[in-house]
């Protein structure tokens, strides 16, 4: 019964957490389109139009990614569409979960690369995509690949994938908001409200405001950084966690964890911007297991530890993990 | 309009919008388990009509072992049998067909040139992923029977149900899997 509650406790923390991640993000994006608007035209109803502006823009960039990103995604990474005579397991595999996670068969995709890993992108369970790579195939068994496979499934049941579209895009217009404001404040704003400045005799006011937007527009992208990768780290134990809730074997995903996380090839087809939608981090650093602020993932080790809690077993250490990888 | 007739009407209105609501509710509730049974029903029939590919496919190897196929087969003709009698019914013929199975593919392991057979391969695949969706959309049809069940049997819906004419759904009962060990004889004379 413990394991249990525990187990639904990880599901709506997860849930809560990412929810008001989302909000944070958003409500980030607006107070900057706010004082940036307030700082050039020098009123807060400029702050509102700059604001409505920013989330016009916003949400138009959005609705794009909304329809489209999956179909972009599935290119840049080089994945084919695959049928019955050439991955009949594969599919077979998918359908069950996705009869266990109560949702439409979504599309599956291979992507040629020896490195074993995973992804599913959409933007809902009606219009989802999967995408294993060929290493993955190879290399699992046929329960290790019902863990990953309920895991990328879970992603798209809780609506991850449409999450992490549009937190992706939301970033991404920051980034550009803050960006374009810092270039105009250095190159051609500065100079054009000094002299505004001196001809009203000077506003106090309007001085902060400045400071202030030179502040969030320098801070704004880093921090909305941090929130999308807590969130997609966040997303990953919950996906863990779901998998494991469908396929009702924590031991498949558990082993699948150990062996892609042991497993020394590099996914050439993953950059910076997908690699928070794969099952495991696909850009390795060989040197440190350190889970530092700018990780898509939380440590592998650390995953495989939390299902471990699930079934009441004592937590590995690094040395084991491998050994893990070596049980069949 | 005397205004105690009034008030009369409202509650009269409020109860009949609520009884409806409860009543959809229910109706809804039950339509889902259908749709959950119908789920199992279409992977139980598949099963069906691939055991006996499977059977012919290896009857040719196993001499030896024609009891464990005159098993499959009696248990597969108890199941589709069964399939009229109910959920209860349904689910222990279909538990001892997946028992025999289980033997079956046991049996299997003991002769090379079945395991390197790429035609059994396939069916033994297709079989597994059958009894996976099975076990997957048993879960959903039990989760739905549940939610059903609990519903009739609480505040307020409870004080219509009966009237109604709601009556608890059974469970698709999983197989105790210990209890279910396939016990396979290797003792060939």
């Amino acid at each position: 019964m413990a394991t249990r509650s525990s187990f639904y406790g990880q599901i709506s923390a997860n849930k809560r957490n990412s929810f008001l991640m989302a909000g944070f993000v958003v409500a980030i994006f607006a107070l900057l389109g706010f004082t940036i608007g307030y700082a050039i035209v020098g009123s807060p109803a400029g702050g509102v139009a700059a604001t409505a502006l920013a989330l016009g823009v916003g949400s138009i960039t959005g609705i794009a990614t909304y329809f489209s990103g999956d179909r972009l995604v599935l290119t840049v990474s080089g994945a084919k569409l695959v049928d019955e005579a050439t991955a009949p397991q594969l599919l077979n595999v998918v359908r069950e979960m996705a009869v266990a996670a109560n949702v439409p068969m979504p599309a599956v995709y291979t992507i040629d690369d020896t490195a074993p890993n995973a992804f599913a992108t959409g933007r809902d369970p009606a219009h989802a995509s999967i995408a294993i790579t060929t290493g993955l195939l190879e290399k699992l068994d046929r329960e290790e690949l019902q863990g990953v496979i309920g895991h990328e499934l879970s992603h798209v049941r809780n609506y991850d994938i449409r999450f992490s579209l549009i937190v992706g895009v939301m970033v991404g217009a920051i980034a550009i908001l803050a960006d374009f404001f810092l270039r105009f404040t250095f190159w051609g704003g500065m100079s054009g409200r000094r002299s505004d400045r001196d001809s009203s005799g000077g506003n106090g006011a309007a001085a902060v405001i400045a400071i202030v937007a030179i502040v969030l527009a320098i801070l704004a992208p880093i921090i909305s950084r941090f929130i999308q990768l807590a969130v997609s780290r966040q997303r990953e134990y919950l996906a863990d966690a779901s998998s494991v809730e469908l396929t009702r074997n924590p031991y498949g995903l558990e082993r699948a964890l150990a062996k892609i996380g042991t497993d020394k090839e590099v996914l050439e087809v993953a950059n910076r911007g997908t690699q928070h939608m794969y099952f495991t981090n696909p850009i390795k650093k060989f040197e440190a297991r350190s889970s530092g602020l700018m990780d898509t993932h939380p440590p592998i080790l650390d995953r495989i530890n939390r299902l471990r809690q699930l079934t009441g077993e004592a937590p590995l250490e690094a040395s084991d993990a491998a050994a893990l990888a070596g049980l069949d | 309009m005397n205004p105690a007739i009034l008030i009369v009407i409202v509650i009269v209105v409020v109860l009949v919008v609520v009884l409806i609501g409860i009543y959809n509710g229910l109706v809804q509730r039950r339509l889902r388990i259908d749709e959950a049974f119908a789920q199992i029903e279409v992977q139980l029939k598949r099963r069906h009509d691939l055991i006996p590919n499977l059977v012919n496919a290896v009857k040719g190897y196993m001499g030896f072992e024609q009891k464990v196929l005159t098993d499959v087969t009696n248990a597969r003709a108890a199941a589709v049998a069964a399939g009229a009698q109910g959920p209860t019914q349904q689910a222990a013929a279909e538990n001892a067909l997946t028992g025999t199975l289980r033997s079956l593919f046991a049996v299997v392991e003991n002769y090379p040139e079945l395991k390197a057979n790429e035609n059994v391969l396939a069916l033994q695949e297709q079989l597994t992923t059958t009894e996976n969706q099975i076990s997957f959309s048993r879960q959903h049809y039990n989760a739905t029977v549940l939610d059903y069940n609990t519903s009739i049997q609480t505040f307020p819906a409870v004080l219509i149900a009966g009237i109604l004419g709601f009556v608890k759904r059974d469970f698709f009962d999983a197989e105790p899997e210990a209890a279910n060990v396939p016990n396979v004889d290797l003792s060939l004379s």
